[in-house]
């Protein structure tokens, strides 16, 4: 392969290899201006594990409550208790927003002042009772911790009594970007910090709840904080083993202004594709095209994304932070985005089980 | 295979119809966007990307072509059908002259009540009061409809559009070269000789052009390579064309949508963008379309082979017919090319630097 940056050919003899990447390897891959010599890497290691294959979910994405005590920065979407706007869902409207198709879903809030333990255990009960089909994603790392500091139930405690009434997986949010700096600048320094994120996923992972990880990128965090955050997933992995998927999220200028304007798509891009090199250890990279858009997540599948996530009627924390793709986008419009990139379809359960396999003109194949 | 190609490019060599296939059919998109950018710096070693203050007014909606693609048209009589005085159109030039515009693309339907007088008379005021802009009217089918209702010649019709001032035509009204695709959409305009004639004798006179293509309705990559070559071979006569212009079809509120079940979209666009620049090895320059494909694949194109990022297009009648609105100001597409790693240059409509930013 040729590079227009030759520094990147070192890399591609490790990838090649199979030898892991070291963290200058990371920052290279971050500042190389070979943008297309990073995606083919990307590229030849998701062909290698998946070939043409994407996957994507049905799937339904609930907030019980956008009523939460953090004021994080970058969040548009949090309201105290009483302000304007603030929602508080029952567990029956709850049920009530997973219809018939719905294969997933996919729970996260904020973090509510009041709402006991029990209530997050009667949701998950509740739902898996009405719809015991759907698999049920729930609260992120920093909810679980938050439980914690709120009612100092123990994170296992909390897992094993979430995993008893039918919670299957954990989503990977409320990472945001490990960084002590940021946490403090960006006020969330309130929220589990980087160790006590994974040691949650670790604590999940040894119950046998498979997990997602995420990375709030593209506002004011350096190359070498992604890059340490990268590698801070990875060796949690190496530890604990459960992580299924790795999800980069641009930050969304909209309702917060941290910068000027969202992260192009070539950095989008990039993200990606250093995601998928540096995260050897991780089954599957996702371009969630809510955050990307159509265009840039069907290219990104070009750039090491293996997944396309799914249909998400009602995503109300980053429509609210100023999203601009249109909720609501049907298994045609995940066609759409994967066939532009003459991949082949395949959809999937929560745990990354085949449920059909779709031909490219969007057939049962 | 990419291996062959790449010494192939790199040697100068031209690239042939087996290699414009596997090119389209089956090249890895990357592999190939990588050329197309090798092959990009070999021509511009440096990062810069060109764009054009530019608008594009109507004047007239009036067409009488019934194209199947066309969303904008409106038959002679229709409730909705107009066409501006040459004052008029003279207003919305200036008015794009004031906000800074050395390119006017003027376009219309094919109305058969105009006059060429009509034409050259815009011209020549065009040069006359503003002598910052450089008129890029009327495409070949405009120039044929004119030719028809005086009973002249093309030859005799560029022949006064250049006495009247004029030196540059745009490449619009392609669509796909090939006998079969005009044949299927575009019937009542004829085959692809019907636009290369006119670029041709425009070449011929000194007139520089450039040429596009719109794909993504019912072409095969047999008429796309038919269009490639159509074009490559006219540019070795005359060396007329500054830049190719490739753009997907978008199917809203057009005849031809019920026929289109899956548009194309940015991977096919990428991957088009980048074997215009391998297989036009004698085109200057291929433009980035981020009014037809949106301004984040405008911003990928950049590293496939693109080197300008087209114009601002102030005014843009006729995709905003199909639904699809984009419009764009100077500080944007700076900020649009330099996000995307290069640095912008405003240039003239014969790609002349004007301003580095």
């Amino acid at each position: 392969m040729h590079f227009s940056d030759t520094r990147l050919a070192a890399v591609w003899e490790k990838v090649q290899t199979g030898r892991r990447l070291t963290r200058d390897d990371g920052l290279l891959l971050f500042e190389t201006e070979d943008l297309l010599g990073l995606g083919r890497m990307a590229d030849h290691v998701k062909t290698a594990r998946e070939g043409d294959r994407v996957y994507f979910v049905l799937n339904r994405y609930i907030s019980p409550t956008n009523v939460c005590v953090l004021s994080c920065a970058f969040c548009g979407f949090a309201r105290k208790k009483g302000e304007a706007g603030a929602f508080e869902y029952t567990v029956e409207d709850i049920i009530g927003m997973v219809s018939e198709e719905v294969r997933e879903v996919h729970i996260v809030g904020g973090h509510h002042p009041d709402w006991p333990f029990e209530y997050y255990e009667r949701i998950i009960g509740g739902l898996h009772a009405a719809r015991p089909d759907v698999q049920i994603k729930a609260f992120t790392a920093a909810e679980i911790d938050y439980l914690w500091r709120r009612w100092k139930i123990e994170p296992r405690e909390a897992l094993s009594r979430l995993k008893a009434a039918g919670l299957q997986t954990m989503p990977g949010g409320g990472a945001e970007i490990f960084s002590s700096r940021l946490a403090k600048q960006l006020r969330y320094a309130g929220k589990a910090d980087g160790d006590r994120w994974c040691e949650i996923h670790g604590i999940a992972h040894s119950l046998g709840i498979r997990t997602n990880a995420t990375m709030l990128y593209g506002h004011v965090e350096t190359h070498a904080e992604r890059v340490d955050h990268l590698l801070k997933l990875r060796e949690q992995q190496d530890r604990s083993g459960g992580f299924l998927t790795f999800i980069a999220l641009p930050y969304q200028v909209g309702a917060t202004t941290l910068v000027p304007r969202s992260t192009p798509p070539a950095d989008n891009l990039r993200t990606i594709a250093a995601a998928r090199l540096l995260l050897d250890n991780f089954p599957h990279i996702e371009a969630y095209w809510v955050l990307l858009g159509e265009d840039t997540a069907s290219v990104a599948l070009h750039f090491g994304a293996d997944d396309v996530n799914g249909t998400l009627e009602d995503e109300r924390v980053q429509h609210m932070a100023g999203a601009q793709t249109p909720a609501g986008l049907a298994r045609e419009q995940l066609f759409r985005i994967i066939r532009d990139a003459n991949k082949v379809p395949v959809e999937r359960d929560a745990l990354y089980n085949v449920i059909q396999v779709w031909d490219r003109e969007g057939a049962a194949a | 295979m990419i291996q062959a190609l790449r010494d192939k490019v790199l040697n100068g060599k031209r690239l042939d119809r087996a290699d414009g296939r596997w090119l389209l059919d089956e090249a890895p998109l990357l592999e190939l966007g990588a050329l197309a950018a090798e092959a990009r710096y070999a021509r511009y070693p440096e990062k810069v990307v060109t764009f054009v203050i530019d608008s594009n007014p109507n004047y007239t909606n009036v067409c009488i072509t019934d194209c199947q693609f066309c969303a904008f048209y409106r038959k002679p009589g229709d409730p909705e059908a107009y066409t501006l005085t040459v004052e008029e159109v003279l207003g919305k030039i200036e008015f794009a002259a004031s906000k800074g515009a050395t390119t006017l693309l003027l376009q219309g339907g094919h109305n058969p009540a105009l006059p060429l007088d009509y034409y050259t008379t815009i011209v020549r005021e065009t040069r006359r009061r503003f002598p910052e802009v450089t008129p890029h009217f009327f495409t070949e089918s405009e120039i044929r409809t004119v030719a028809q209702v005086e009973k002249l010649t093309v030859g005799d019709v560029l022949d006064r559009l250049y006495e009247a001032g004029q030196r540059t035509l745009p490449g619009g009204g392609a669509e796909v070269l090939s006998d079969r695709v005009r044949r299927r959409i575009e019937p009542k305009k004829g085959g692809p000789d019907t636009w290369l004639e006119v670029h041709r004798e425009a070449h011929r006179r000194g007139f520089k052009s450039t040429a596009t293509m719109m794909y993504g309705h019912v072409e095969q990559t047999d008429d796309l390579l038919d269009h490639l070559d159509s074009v490559r071979e006219l540019q070795d006569l005359h060396g007329g064309f500054t830049a190719f212009v490739p753009w997907s079809f978008k199917p809203n509120n057009t005849l031809l949508a019920k026929w289109i079940k899956h548009p194309k979209g940015p991977n096919m666009y990428l991957r088009m963008l980048a074997v215009s620049r391998l297989y036009l090895d004698n085109f200057p320059h291929v433009q980035a379309s981020w009014f037809s494909e949106g301004k984040r694949t405008g911003q990928i194109a950049l590293h496939f082979g693109a080197d300008d990022w087209g114009g601002t297009l102030l005014e843009e009648n006729v995709h905003k017919a199909a639904d699809f609105v984009n419009t764009i100001e100077v500080d944007e597409i700076v900020i649009l090319i330099r996000e995307a790693g290069f640095t912008p240059a405003q240039r003239t409509t014969e790609y002349e630097i004007l301003k580095r930013y």
